[in-house]
């Protein structure tokens, strides 16, 4: 089943003035109901515009959005609804909290969507708990923490609504390798817990093959391909050609195969590669 | 929205008027804003018009932006405009007469006086900012503010907050659309409810703004200290404010002009116009 | 031989208050830090969040003062207050978020502020001016705002406020953690160009690891301590010690491990793609012919 649907989507900035400018193209695409899909694209490829269109927060200039296949713009839908229904996390989402403590600031999505308190108590301490965040530390002020913390408890926020669709753009930018690992896994944990849709936009061709199941690659506003990820990296010279990365370790295998050593075209991890090689010196 | 707001925004060009000196190009507006006080009658104010548009029309700036840059300004021309109509009495009968609203001849000539001459002041305002940079502009201020520092009035740091204030405006809007889309994906309710209830609901966009501007001001502070800034003292600038023959033309003939509206004023009762 | 930067048993800490505003303790960030950076090196610091490595960066440019032990900077003690502009020109400073070191509304006025503040003549300005933009390749965006550029040029644009003063040394901390793989390559490959072009000692601060691989040498930092500090071949080939302080290895590097692992004798000090694909074809060639 497809939770989400794009139909012909098409979004231009500053429409009918001279600064015209065309955003996403014609983009049509199907989420799976539980997937968990890495987008990848370069800045100004219209990824975080595509999923600005996912939850609302952008009415496409044409075309059409479907979740769970209703279009989201059609009179008998609340937007807000859909807003709840499909999470989104910003980049640098840390710079959203607000409140005195943290307790309260992953209570303010709950309590927009008119909970009661026992529920939003339960929400609260649930995704806290699913974020790795201490119970000690929800009573502290959110602005006391490391960058980090501030970043899963942001993340707790969008995930205490319930959402049956959590978009993340680059949860893990700026974090150290420590903090990254920390942030991606208690990603996966949850998808895997929960069954939750994921979204998850990044630069970092390491961590999109480390988590994701398909992959989204956008480039000048269309679809460049959307595929499992097996699939998308063996048409790894064309992702380079439109000047993406792949892992350094698939650059070896490349380069591996130009010296006359082919390990096959579906390496981009090191275990992928170290199994390959040990299995080539039998 | 923010972004349609034309006044105080910078069109580069380089016409005649964009190269005037910018200490020049203030003490020029403030003869033009003397002219439009100083005409009292529709003939002075009509030559005032006329000058700026001649200026315009040598700026190269689209007589669009005139109508633009008008906007925000409207309620505040229409507000104008209606209190005079309403409640200047005038001696003769009114003309028009509307239950307890009487509408005087007097009343509608000096709402019409009025107004035209707000008009062209935001017209002849909105022109310094259209043709000089912000920086040129506070560059001006603190020159011609200098000799005010003999009396220890912070000059260089008010043009100093000026720059700063200019340069993170765009910066901070930016921030501000993002903070406010994070927020509305939490399910915030930022554009429907009275104004309390949008008060309220501006918070949790309030707080992480000022946190983070906070943020950045220190950081600014930080920078700047490791670019050795120690204040207005010895400072030397890359661009130098250079002053020419083409300025103290333009002094003498807003002077001129100056003269003639104030000759119009004096000339135009007696000849009983 | 004296470096450009010497520390010797450098501590830092600071006090930390209770709500009543008495002391209640000691933070110690810094542990007896001793270090000699020698001119025209290109070094990287290395270490985690909170390992103490930006509050040594702050060390060199007299930002912070220790409060133990001393900072040399070309000879200058850092506590020295009469001379410390000498020291903010001989060391400049280039920090994490390129929009929060922009003064000016106009790139090359910006660019200008360091030499405005030290009193030079407009003509000389002007020249160093140009000149640092065209160093950091930013020459045709002089008379651009600040915000119609993208993070990388921003970030381009506060290196040539810095290498206007001329300076010996140029400390960068973090200066790509903000910024997307494009951003990073360009200010990668700025940093290479001051560097080998312009014989600029540079320090660069960093978490990541395939920043550091390019550098000369390697100093990592873990709970304000030196852990190691060499080439970054040597460096790289502590995978269990970097990764029990954690910090990531290159690719290359963690599959030349795991072989090891798995009884393949393979070497410890390939860090890049080319040394990496090399050693496979000839491990893999060898075992064709046998």
């Amino acid at each position: 089943m497809n939770v989400i649907e794009l139909k012909n989507v098409s979004y231009k900035y500053s429409a009918g003035t001279p600064f015209e400018h065309t955003a996403v193209d014609n983009v049509s695409l199907e989420i799976k109901k539980g997937e968990f899909c890495g987008i990848i694209g370069h800045t100004g490829s219209g990824k975080s515009t595509l999923i600005q269109h996912f939850n609302g927060l952008i009415k496409p200039t044409s075309g059409e959005v479907l979740v769970e296949g209703k279009n989201i713009w059609s009179k008998e839908v609340n937007i807000k609804d859909i807003r709840f229904k499909v999470g989104l996390v910003f980049q640098y989402s840390e710079h959203q909290l607000f409140e005195e403590t943290v307790y309260k600031d992953i209570a303010y999505g709950p309590k927009n969507m008119g909970l009661d308190k026992d529920e939003i108590d339960k929400r609260v301490r649930q995704a806290a708990e699913d974020m790795g965040i201490r119970e000690e530390l929800l009573e502290r002020s959110p602005f006391d923490l490391s960058g980090g913390q501030k970043r899963r408890v942001a993340l707790a926020g969008v995930m205490a609504m319930k959402p049956e669709i959590l978009i993340l753009d680059e949860p893990a930018a700026g974090l150290d390798p420590v903090g990254r690992e920390k942030v991606l896994t208690k990603i996966k944990e949850y998808h895997e817990k929960y069954g939750t849709t994921i979204l998850l936009v990044s630069h970092s061709m390491e961590d999109i093959v480390k988590y994701s199941k398909t992959v989204l690659v956008m480039n000048k506003g269309k679809v460049f391909c959307h595929d499992d990820t097996d699939n998308v990296f063996s048409r790894q010279e064309e992702i380079l050609g439109i000047g993406l990365d792949v892992p350094q370790i698939t650059k070896i295998v490349i380069k591996l195969r130009e010296l006359g050593i082919d390990l096959g075209n579906d390496i981009y991890t090191i275990d992928r590669a170290k199994e390959r090689i040990l299995n080539y010196l039998r | 929205m923010l972004k349609d707001i034309t006044i105080g925004q910078f069109f580069p060009g380089n016409s005649i008027v964009h190269r005037l000196d910018s200490r020049f190009k203030i003490i020029l507006d403030i003869l033009y804003v003397v002219m439009l006080f100083v005409a009292g009658n529709f003939y002075s104010l009509a030559v005032a018009g006329v000058f700026m548009l001649i200026i315009y029309m040598l700026s190269n700036i689209s007589f669009r932006l005139i109508f633009k840059s008008l906007r925000p300004i409207f309620p505040i021309i229409l507000f104008t405009c209606l209190l005079n109509l309403f409640f200047i009495k005038g001696e003769g009968e009114p003309v028009i007469s509307f239950g307890f609203i009487n509408i005087y001849m007097e009343g509608l000539t000096t709402s019409l006086f009025m107004t035209i001459r707000i008009v062209f002041l935001i017209i002849g305002m909105s022109l310094l900012t259209y043709t000089t940079s912000p920086i040129a502009l506070t560059d001006a201020i603190e020159s011609l503010f200098s000799p005010l520092k003999k009396i220890h009035f912070p000059v260089h740091e008010l043009a100093m907050m000026m720059t700063i204030a200019l340069r993170f405006i765009p910066t901070l809007i930016e921030e501000t659309d993002k903070i406010m889309a994070a927020q509305k994906a939490r399910g915030a309710n930022l554009d429907t409810g009275g104004l309390i209830k949008k008060a309220k609901a501006l918070v949790p966009v309030l707080i992480p703004l000022f946190v983070s501007a906070f943020k950045r001001a220190n950081e600014l502070a930080l920078a700047m200290e490791c670019r050795c800034y120690r204040g207005g003292e010895g400072r030397t600038r890359i661009k130098q404010l250079k002053s020419g023959v083409k300025d103290y033309i333009a002094l003498v003939i807003f002077a001129v002009v100056l003269a003639g509206v104030i000759l119009l004023n004096i000339y135009i009762p007696i000849l009983g116009l | 031989m004296e470096g450009i930067i010497n520390t010797e048993n450098l501590i830092f800490e600071y006090s930390i208050y209770d709500e009543n505003g008495d002391e209640t303790g000691k933070n110690r960030v810094l542990e007896n830090i001793t270090l000699d950076i020698k001119e025209g090196g290109f070094v990287a610091v290395l270490g985690h969040n909170g390992s103490g490595k930006s509050t040594l960066a702050k060390h060199f440019n007299g930002i912070l003062l220790p409060t133990e032990g001393k900072v040399l900077i070309d000879g200058i003690d850092s506590t020295d207050e009469s001379r410390i502009y000498d020291i903010r020109q001989t060391v400049g400073m280039v920090f994490q978020n390129p929009d929060n070191q922009i003064v000016a509304t106009i790139v090359e006025e910006d660019v200008a502020f360091a030499l405005e503040n030290l009193g030079v003549e407009p003509k000389e300005i002007r020249r160093r001016v140009d000149e640092a933009l065209k160093i950091v390749d930013m020459y045709h965006y002089r008379e651009h705002a600040p915000h119609q550029l993208s993070g990388g040029q921003k970030q381009r644009i506060a290196i040539a406020g810095i290498i206007a003063m001329r300076p010996r040394c140029i400390v960068m901390d973090e200066p790509t953690a903000m910024l997307d793989p494009k951003g990073r390559k360009e200010i990668m490959a700025t940093i290479k160009a001051l560097n080998k072009e312009h014989g600029i000692t540079v320090i660069l601060i960093t978490h990541y690891m395939e920043e550091a691989a390019q550098a000369d040498r390697v100093i990592v930092i873990d709970k304000g301590k030196i852990l190691l500090d060499d080439v970054p071949k040597k460096i790289f080939s502590e995978v269990e010690l970097l990764k029990s302080v954690g910090l990531d290895v290159p690719q290359a590097t963690e599959l030349m491990y795991d072989l090891r692992k798995s009884g393949v004798d393979a070497p410890s000090d390939i860090i890049d793609v080319d040394e990496c694909a090399e050693f496979l074809f000839r491990l893999l060639s060898d075992k064709e012919q046998k």
